[in-house]
C-alpha cells in the first residue's frame, strides 16, 4: 500500500505540473498543452512509467478494498457506544471510503480524457496534434453538465486531500520510518501537500469554467 | 452518587448478548470503577440475580487483567489509566455509563464483560522470549554493556501489560501495538538480537493467524494505551519485519 501510495503521490506532482499549463487558455497556450499531451502519450520512457502507474492504481485499489473488508471482519460485533473522535481523526478511519470516491473519479476522468486521447473522436490543432485542450475546455464549459463536472472534480479533490491528510505520513510509518526529529517534519509536509496539491488541481476546472464569460 | 448503567450481558461465546439497564445508588466518588462494579454485584447477589462477570486481578494498574469499554473508550475516559485505577469522581451524579467488553474476533467473549485474550499468549509463545542459558553458568546481565538510550526505549516497550486496550480501540481490531511492544523490548537489547529475525516473523505470523485486523496507522491504540506505548514501536516492528523477510534464509 505504502509503495504504490507514494508512487501515486509522485504522479500527482507530475500530472499537476502538466495540467497547470491549461491556465493559459490562449491559442498558443492550448497548442503547447497539446504538444505536451502528445509527448506524454508517445515517448517510450513515459509509456513504461504509465503502465507502472495503471498497475499501481489497480493494485492500490484492490489491496486497499481487500484490507478494508478484512478489517471490518476483525470486529464482527460493533460497539454500541463508540467515541473514536477522542482517539483518532476521521480521515484515518475512512481511507476505504475516500479511496472508493477517488477510484470512481479516476474512472470518470480517464473515460473523459485518456480514452478520448487514445481511441476517441478528437480534432487536431494547427500543429497537427490531437486537440486535447479543446476536449478539456468543452467538458468544463458545457452548460449545466460542465458545471456538474466541475463540482464533481472539486469534491474528488477534497477526497484526495482527506486521503492524503492521513495517507502521506502513514506511508512513511508503514515503511518503518519513525524518528523523533524527522517524523514531525514529515507530518507537516504531508498536511501542506494534502491541502496545496488538490487545491491547485481544483483551481484548473474552476478557472476554465469562469473563463467562459 | 446515583448512576444508570448499560451493561453488556452475554451467557457465553455462542449466545447473543445485549445491553441491560441497571440503576445503582450511593456510589462513593472515592471508589474505583471496579469497586462500583463490586457494589452492583453484591446487590445483584442479594436479589438472587446473576452477578456481572468482569476480569480483574492486581487492581493497582500493573497486571493487565482488567478491561471494560466504558462510554465508548477502552479503560474509560481518562488517559494513561487502567480501569482498576479509574475513579468514580471522573463521573457525575445521574450519568449513564455504557459498559461493554473488548470487541474483536480474536477476543471471543467468555461471559458478559470477560473476553479470552489467549491470542496474546499464543503470540508470545511464537517468539516473544529469549533462550537464555540457565544451566549454572548464567551470565550476569550487567556484564553486557547496553547504551542508556536503548535500555530506556526497551524498558518503555516492556511496560506493556498486555491488557488488549489497543485492540479494543483500533477500528480494525489490530494487535500491532501490543506485538510491536513485545518485539521491541527484545530487539533493542543485545540479548534479543540473536533470535531477532525469527522472532518478528513468527510473532507477526501468529498475530495474523489469530484473526486480528491490519494496521492502517490510525493511532487510536497509542492514544488509549494505559501505558502510553508509542507508535515508534510499530515502525520499529515494520522495519524489523521488512528486513527479516528480505534477508531470512529460511
Ligand atoms: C490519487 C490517488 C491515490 C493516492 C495518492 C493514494 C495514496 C495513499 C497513501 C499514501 C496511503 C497510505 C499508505 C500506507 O499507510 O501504507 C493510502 C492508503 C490507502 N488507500 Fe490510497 N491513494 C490513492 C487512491 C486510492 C484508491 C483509488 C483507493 C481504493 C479504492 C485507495 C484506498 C486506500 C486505502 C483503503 C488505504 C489504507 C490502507 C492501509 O493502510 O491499510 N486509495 N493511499
Ligand atoms: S500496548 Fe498498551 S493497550 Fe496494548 S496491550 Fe500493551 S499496555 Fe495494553
Ligand atoms: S486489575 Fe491489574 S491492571 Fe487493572
Amino acid at each position: 500500500m505504502s509503495l504504490t501510495g507514494l508512487f501515486l503521490i509522485s504522479f500527482l506532482i507530475v500530472h499537476l505540473l502538466g495540467n497547470l499549463q491549461l491556465l493559459d487558455l490562449s491559442v498558443e497556450g492550448q497548442e503547447k498543452f497539446n504538444a505536451y499531451a502528445k509527448f506524454m502519450t508517445t515517448f517510450p520512457l513515459i509509456k513504461i512509467v504509465s503502465y507502472l502507474l495503471y498497475f499501481s492504481i489497480l493494485f492500490h485499489a484492490v489491496d486497499g478494498i481487500y484490507l478494508a473488508m478484512q478489517n471490518r471482519k476483525a470486529r464482527p460485533e460493533r460497539y454500541r457506544s463508540w467515541k473514536p473522535n477522542r482517539n483518532s481523526i476521521w480521515a484515518s478511519r475512512n481511507m476505504g471510503l475516500l479511496g472508493t470516491i477517488i477510484l470512481v473519479f479516476i474512472v470518470l476522468h480517464m473515460s473523459q480524457f485518456w480514452y478520448v486521447m487514445h481511441w476517441g473522436e478528437i480534432g487536431t490543432d494547427s500543429q497537427g496534434n490531437k486537440n486535447l485542450a479543446a476536449v478539456v475546455i468543452k467538458t468544463y464549459q458545457d452548460g449545466s453538465a460542465g458545471m456538474i463536472m466541475v463540482l464533481l472534480y472539486v469534491l474528488s479533490m477534497a477526497a484526495i486531500a482527506f486521503h492524503l491528510w492521513h495517507g502521506f505520513a502513514s506511508a512513511f510509518q508503514t515503511f518503518g520510518l519513525n524518528h523523533k526529529r524527522y517524523t514531525p517534519a514529515i507530518k507537516k509536509l504531508g498536511y501542506a501537500f494534502s491541502v496545496i496539491v488538490p487545491l491547485l488541481y481544483a483551481i484548473i476546472p474552476v478557472f476554465i469554467l469562469m473563463a467562459k464569460n | 452518587m446515583d448512576l444508570k448503567l448499560k451493561i453488556w450481558r452475554q451467557a457465553n461465546q455462542n449466545s447473543k448478548g445485549e445491553l441491560k439497564d441497571y440503576a445503582i445508588k450511593n456510589v462513593s466518588a472515592d471508589s474505583s470503577f471496579l469497586e462500583m462494579m463490586d457494589q452492583l454485584n453484591e446487590e445483584l447477589i442479594d436479589k438472587g440475580d446473576d452477578p456481572v462477570v468482569f476480569d480483574h486481578d492486581c487492581r493497582e494498574g500493573i497486571c493487565g487483567m482488567c478491561s471494560l469499554h466504558i462510554n465508548g473508550e477502552p479503560h474509560g475516559p481518562e488517559n494513561a489509566t487502567t480501569t482498576c485505577q479509574l475513579h468514580m469522581r471522573k463521573f457525575k451524579d445521574g450519568d449513564t455509563i455504557f459498559i461493554e467488553p473488548w470487541r474483536a474476533r480474536a477476543f471471543p467473549v467468555i461471559k458478559d464483560l470477560s473476553v479470552d485474550r489467549g491470542a496474546f499468549d499464543r503470540i508470545i509463545e511464537a517468539g516473544g522470549y529469549v533462550n537464555v542459558n540457565t544451566s549454572g553458568n548464567t551470565l550476569d546481565a550487567n556484564a553486557i554493556p547496553v547504551p542508556k538510550a536503548d535500555a530506556d526505549e526497551a524498558f518503555n516497550a516492556a511496560t506493556c501489560i498486555g491488557c488488549g486496550a489497543c485492540v479494543a480501540a483500533c477500528p480494525n481490531a489490530s494487535a500491532m501495538l501490543f506485538v510491536s511492544a513485545k518485539v521491541s523490548q527484545l530487539a533493542l537489547l543485545p540479548q534479543g538480537k540473536v533470535e531477532a529475525k525469527d522472532r518478528v516473523l513468527h510473532m507477526v505470523n501468529q498475530m495474523d493467524l489469530e484473526g486480528f485486523g491490519n494496521c492502517s496507522n490510525v493511532g487510536a491504540c497509542a492514544e488509549e494505551c494505559p501505558k502510553e506505548i508509542s507508535l515508534e514501536n510499530i515502525a520499529r516492528m515494520n522495519r524489523e519485519y521488512l528486513g527479516a523477510s528480505l534477508t531470512s534464509t529460511k
